[in-house]
């Protein structure tokens, strides 16, 4: 297949980027999308150019590492897939392929593909998880939970903290993110206990770290890999209301 | 040999841990704070160690190069967590599971630390599921588990086919609550490159800022490397693509010893490659073998599409070879016979390099809804790789580098053979012998960081409690920075053609071929003079744009292959020395007349630890002679 790439290029923060402009003459369509741009890169290596800076570690969708904008979607047009799973198939001879970072206030871009998602983590910090000491925990089968709730915790809990949803977002809202991991603990009885003071640690810091209000577009939901679901934002605005 | 003590405790095997603990120095809380400890690694034994040890009050200093401690590839596990729950009561114990590992392992384990690791498996769960990890569960509310690699009971805990992942989610979250706490500082987009020693103990590390490119230092009472395997020596493995060896390589040659390199597992059921660009390969998780035959056609380059063949052209070989395990063998078993009938012409597509994992029989006993509920997001995946929608057509499948057994020394205490360095997880060699046994790893990585380890390192921090804070702007500091510096220049210096990336390529390669699931004494010896070759001429041709002192993955590539070329030599080194089969190490001159391996006890049951001896020099061996009181040696067999 011939590709033309428009890859966002941006040396550092500090400076403005802009839309470079890529052949390729040779892409099969067996190769991963990423694996396309490994290609791209050992030629501008060999060229003696700036390669192209991406994140990228597991390459099979669980790390959360990669993540770019493709022809205007998170992790491209294939739904429930991220950018190291998509395949090259899904594009056409001749296409022209349009890549980006993340666009959101709170992911500010670190160089060329690559942005900053520390908020993220710092929303977890606050308060994502259970105060239970190592060596403290009672007998696994002590605490029994019913089949459908811990298959519904599982369901949330598999979010990989990639950030499409907050780069689908108009309003760069993180409520899809914080919202799985808010309904993982408090579908769980050991989650239970904390979940109030958890609730109000979390949501006060995601409005202090940046990130914008929830106005039900379904955005996120739409382009979430992990296929993420809107209902966790209800439960979590449930959440948080009980907790005052 | 006398600069191996494994110290391991007195009195009967199920006794030790107990006594152990009961005997060890403490250190008076008050103190705790004062000592500074650095944690290498956020997977499971990283991020798990440094959340019991800021739990305990000591001041943690956690590290990993991802942008995330939450992306460690502790993440992509699949299968499952292994315990001796015996919850269904299908005759399982600690004892049983000790057993398992050190049979599995090819007798080439050390007794004590295995059984410890069975020993605190019960509480690993119990701690995973007290954090809120969603394992799966029976209608009850009770814990499920599914029998899982080689092994006869039930023991295997899981959150469907993503049980590393919310283990990981689980030790993130406890680790945040430690950062919250302030007990632990998080440092992420760093790698370190090196390990800086003071009068001979671990007092330090030089990392890069990934983001800035800035050279720092890092001081602390104790070092602690929890940074995973290095499987990526094949190029292309299960592993993540910026996983590396370089940690643990750069304390390996500050004088910590390497023990058997040579044991490195391929696992059988991965994707094969698809072209030539591919960068990794994807592992299709062991739990299919569960419900998926194995087969090759009988008649040799047969290209007809896999449902065109008659039910008795089709050759199961794992069920015609090996009749009470079948399709349940072990990995090691199951991938050399992958590559038997393939290097025989029985493969199948254009490569030739892929084998059938077909599930009709199971979709036909079961129904496609119960195959679906088992392993649904795993078809998915492969759909997503491949195209091919495998309830309708079999999965094609072939073996990739996946698991190093291999790694940094250490004694019962996991400390490594440099004072105040401890090394825990993947990255030490030491409970899984010659092969790892499928969902043992996550169990092993969690008790080492979680329950292991923090009881151990105030054995040897008692004795630190007067030791003021390090500073970095000693002597040592400065010389290890300034290596740690010459080093990167050189790398940029070179100036020359190739991509870091097309060595490595090109090294995995010659590993996979001479040193990979079958190895014999010429194969070797060629493999060491290709890679000599193909090492001078990364030094003469190598091309890395950019500079040091910014965002630079070249960069970061280039260092990691540069190390790689130094631990193949050595882990090609080990696989000569070691004129046995045993576990995953397969020596094509020794085996019994039916092609399984034969193991050499009278000669070889020990564990090889190599020392650095300098550039020039060659490593010197040190063996740790393997003492079996508790367990008779017997042959492996799964016929
Ligand atoms: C695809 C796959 C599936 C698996 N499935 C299972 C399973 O089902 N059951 C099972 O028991 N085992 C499984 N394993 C094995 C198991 O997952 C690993 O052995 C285990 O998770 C390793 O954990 P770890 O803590 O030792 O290291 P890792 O989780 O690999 O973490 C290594 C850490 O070290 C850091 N690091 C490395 N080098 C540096 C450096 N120089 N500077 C700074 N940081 C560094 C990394 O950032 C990372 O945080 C699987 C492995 C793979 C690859
Ligand atoms: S909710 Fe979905 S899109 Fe958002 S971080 Fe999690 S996995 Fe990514
Ligand atoms: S690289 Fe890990 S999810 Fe894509």
């Amino acid at each position: 297949m011939k590709l033309t790439l428009k890859i966002w290029r941006q040396k550092n923060a500090q400076v403005k980027g802009n839309f470079e402009t890529y052949r390729m003459d040779n892409v099969s369509p067996e190769m991963a999308f990423l694996e396309m741009l490994d290609s791209l890169n050992k030629r501008l290596v060999e060229e003696d150019k700036d390669p192209v800076a991406f994140d990228h570690d597991c390459r099979e969708g669980i790390c959360g590492s990669c993540g770019m904008y493709i022809n205007g979607h998170p992790h491209g047009p294939v739904p429930a897939i991220t950018t190291c799973h998509l395949s090259m198939r899904f594009f056409k001879d001749g296409e022209t392929v349009w890549i980006e970072p993340w666009r959101a206030k709170p992911f500010p871009v670190i160089k060329d593909l690559i942005v900053d998602r520390s908020a993220f983590d710092k929303i977890q910090i606050a308060g994502g998880y259970i105060s239970v000491n190592t060596g403290s925990a009672p007998e696994a089968n002590n605490i029994l939970v019913p089949k459908n709730v811990s298959d519904e915790a599982f369901n949330s809990a598999i979010c990989i903290g990639c950030g499409a949803c907050v780069a689908a977002c108009k309003n760069a809202s993180a409520m899809l993110f914080v919202s799985a991991r808010i309904s993982q603990f408090a579908l769980l009885p050991q989650g239970r206990i904390e979940a109030k003071a958890r609730v109000r640690a979390m949501v006060d810091k995601m409005d202090e770290v940046g990130f914008g209000s929830c106005s039900n577009t379904g955005a996120c939901e739409a382009e979430c890999p992990k296929q993420i679901k809107l209902t966790n934002i209800a439960r979590m605005n449930r959440e948080f209301y009980k907790a005052f | 040999m006398g600069k191996l003590n494994s110290k391991i405790p007195e009195g009967p095997l199920a006794q030790k841990w107990t006594s152990y603990k009961a005997s060890v120095k403490l250190v008076n809380p008050a103190n705790k704070k004062k000592l500074e400890i650095i944690v290498i690694g956020t997977g499971l034994s990283g991020a798990g160690a440094s959340s019991a040890l800021g739990e305990l009050g000591y001041s943690v200093k956690t590290f990993c190069y991802q942008d995330s401690p939450r992306r460690a590839h502790s993440v992509a596990a699949q299968g499952g967590i292994n315990a001796a729950k015996n919850y269904q009561s299908d005759g399982d114990s600690i004892y049983r599971l000790f057993y398992d590992m050190i049979k599995g392992g090819d007798f080439r384990a050390r007794e004590a630390n295995v059984y410890r690791a069975a020993e605190v498996s019960n509480q690993v769960i119990d701690h995973y599921t007290a954090l809120g990890v969603p394992f799966a569960r029976d209608y009850g509310g009770t814990l499920n588990t599914r029998s899982f690699g080689g092994v006869q009971v039930s023991r295997t805990f899981y959150s469907s086919g993503q049980t590393g992942q919310q283990c990981l989610l689980g030790t993130y979250s406890s680790l945040n609550r430690q950062i919250k706490q302030g007990n632990v500082k998080m440092f992420p987009r760093r790698e370190m490159l090196d390990l800086v020693l003071i009068d001979g103990k671990a007092r330090g590390i030089i990392a890069r800022n990934l983001i800035t490119g800035e050279i720092e230092r890092h001081a602390a009472h104790a070092v602690v490397l929890a940074t995973g395997g290095y499987g990526t020596i094949y190029y292309l493995s299960t592993l993540a693509v910026n996983s590396n060896a370089s940690a643990a390589w750069k304390a390996h040659k500050k004088g910590a010893f390497f023990a058997n390199p040579s044991f490195v597992q391929i696992h059988p059921t991965c994707v094969p490659q698809l072209n030539e660009f591919q960068a990794k390969l994807t592992l299709m998780s062991e739990s299919l073998r569960n419900d998926g035959r194995v087969w090759v056609p009988k008649t040799k380059g047969d290209k007809r599409p896999a449902n065109a063949i008659p039910e008795e052209e089709r050759d199961y070989y794992l069920e015609r070879r090996y009749p009470t395990f079948g399709n349940l063998v072990p990995r090691d078993v199951a991938s050399r016979a992958a590559k038997e009938r393939c290097d025989a012409g029985y493969g199948l597509g254009e490569t030739g390099l892929a084998v059938n994992l077909d599930f009709k029989d199971a979709i036909k006993k079961q129904g496609k809804k119960a195959i679906e509920n088992k392993y649904g997001n795993l078809f998915e995946m492969y759909k997503n790789i491949t195209g091919i929608d495998s309830y309708e057509e079999p999965m094609r499948i072939y073996p990739a580098g996946h698991y190093t057994m291999g790694g940094l020394w250490v004694d019962y205490e996991l400390m490594t053979t440099i004072p105040g360095l401890y090394a825990i997880g993947e990255a030490n060699f030491s409970d899984h012998g010659a092969n790892r046994l499928g969902a043992s790893s996550l169990m092993q990585t969690s008790g080492d960081g979680y329950f292991i380890l923090p009881n151990t390192v105030s054995n040897y921090l008692s004795n630190e409690i007067r030791v003021p804070n390090i500073s970095t702007d000693s002597p040592e500091f400065a010389e290890t920075e300034k290596e740690v510096v010459e080093r990167l220049k050189k790398l940029i210096s070179i100036k020359g053609k190739k991509t870091a990336s097309s060595f490595h390529k090109r090294l995995g390669k010659i590993m996979w071929d001479y040193c990979g699931m079958i190895r014999n004494e010429e194969g070797l010896k060629k493999a060491l003079v290709l890679i000599k070759e193909l090492k001078d001429e990364f030094w003469r041709d190598l091309k890395v744009t950019g500079e040091y002192t910014e965002l630079n993955q070249e960069l970061e590539k280039a260092g990691r292959v540069a190390d790689y070329f130094e631990v193949t030599e050595l882990l090609v080194t080990d696989a000569l020395n070691r004129k046995e089969s045993c576990g995953a190490h397969f020596r094509e001159e020794y085996q019994t007349p039916d092609g399984e391996a034969k193991r050499n006890d009278e000669e070889y049951a020990y564990v090889a630890a190599w020392e650095y001896a300098g550039e020039d020099n060659p490593h010197i061996l040190h063996k740790e002679e393997l003492k079996f009181e508790e367990v008779e040696m017997k042959v492996r067999s799964y016929k």
